[in-house]
């Protein structure tokens, strides 16, 4: 076949048109967060008095919004990934507020919080249950993200399935976080950040094969 | 501009912008190639990878940002990714480039192999529908009739047609 003959074809096939990934993100998103909410109220369920705490409990609020923030940011940042030539340098930046806030966070914390708490606010009450849970709620959206990025022309395919997965995880840890009781900020630096990795690992190992173009 | 046409869905317009496109293409590929010392011959299925994946991923392209970087981004994918296939091995002397180079822009007339081959490996209703418009001519109305199915059917077997050939192209070790 020449050249112009593909040609011809390509132009015939000119009405045939696919989502944008951001379109097919959002359209995936929608059925994969709702699975993640049926799992969530199945399996963990919102925690006692969640909206009466939200009222008096100053580190329950930052780590929703944190998460919030991250699932906000992850999303923009993955979709100037699988635009070619786009430049993604902006968005990652943007990217790394929502660390230096968990970082500022836990300077006040290690300010404000006697020595001898500390070790039992790391670990918490629920640090293996944290490890398990986001990436269990993550799990549905991470897969809805992966499969929505094909729409995508990823120049780096595991780094757009890493940022898949920090969505995904992003997206499990706000779930999570209106579950765990645990607030303080060195326990979601510690736990939250390791169970979002996992997420982000699996996307980025899956993505480096699924996102190839 | 005639992208943005392309992505209303005008053929004509998007013909003209893939036509007008492929000599840069071509020029971009065999420059690839020939700094990693590889055959201009596969060339032609760089350009031809890269038709294909600028067709099946427009929809990528965001219509307010500029088109060159979109473009040169997707090119550049092509090339890496032919090379990395191809194992960077060496297929001609240096002499043929200098032959090659000579002749511009002008379209080799030699066959194609890939394309044809990854064709081959199609479904048939895919075949003979992508074979119907891209070497017969054919509009999507005539290859309707001609192949007793639907415009609708046409339409879906050229799409999915394309997006495979698309894969296998990106399968091919050579």
């Amino acid at each position: 076949m020449k050249t112009g003959d593909l040609i011809r074809a390509l132009a015939a096939d000119a009405e045939t048109r696919t989502a944008s990934p951001q379109r097919a993100l959002a359209l995936a998103l929608i059925p994969g967060v709702a699975i993640a909410f049926g799992l969530y109220f199945a399996a963990l369920g919102l925690r006692p008095h969640l909206f009466a705490l939200l009222g008096e409990n100053p580190r329950l609020v930052f780590k929703l919004c944190l998460t919030f923030l991250l699932a906000c940011l992850s999303g923009r940042f993955v979709l100037r990934l699988v635009r070619p030539g786009a430049d993604a340098r902006g968005s990652a930046l943007l990217l790394a507020v929502a660390p230096a806030l968990l970082a500022i966070a836990n300077l006040v914390e290690l300010l404000t919080v006697p020595a001898a708490l500390w070790s039992q606010r790391l670990v918490g009450s629920n640090a293996i249950h944290c490890l398990e849970s986001i990436p269990f709620l993550g799990a549905v959206p991470l897969v809805a993200a992966l499969l929505a990025l094909r729409h995508g022309a990823p120049e780096h395919p595991a780094l757009a399935g890493a940022g898949a997965g920090l969505l995904a995880g992003a997206i499990g840890a706000a779930l999570y976080a209106t579950h765990c009781p645990d607030d303080s900020p060195f326990f979601v630096a510690t736990w939250y950040t390791l169970a979002i990795a996992i997420v982000a690992a699996v996307g980025a190992l899956v993505g480096a094969r699924l996102l190839r173009w | 501009m005639l992208m943005r046409a392309g992505n209303a869905g005008d053929a004509g317009s998007y013909r003209q912008l893939l036509r007008e496109l492929t000599p840069v293409l071509r020029a971009a590929a065999r420059r690839g190639l020939f700094r990693a010392g590889m055959a201009e011959t596969d060339a032609e299925d760089v350009v031809q990878e890269t038709l294909l994946a600028i067709h099946l991923k427009r929809q990528t392209w965001n219509e307010e940002a500029p088109i060159g970087p979109w473009l040169w981004a997707i090119a550049r994918h092509k090339v890496i990714d032919a090379l990395r296939r191809r194992g960077r091995r060496i297929d001609l002397p240096i002499d043929d480039f200098i032959e090659i180079l000579e002749h511009g822009d002008t379209e080799p007339n030699m066959i194609v192999a890939d394309v044809d081959r990854h064709l081959e490996g199609l479904p048939v209703g895919q075949r003979n529908v992508v074979r119907a418009i891209a070497i017969d001519g054919d509009s999507i109305d005539e290859a309707a009739s001609r192949l007793s199915m639907s415009k609708g059917a046409i339409r879906v077997a050229l799409h999915r047609g394309l997006a495979a050939l698309a894969v296998k192209f990106r399968k091919t070790d050579a």
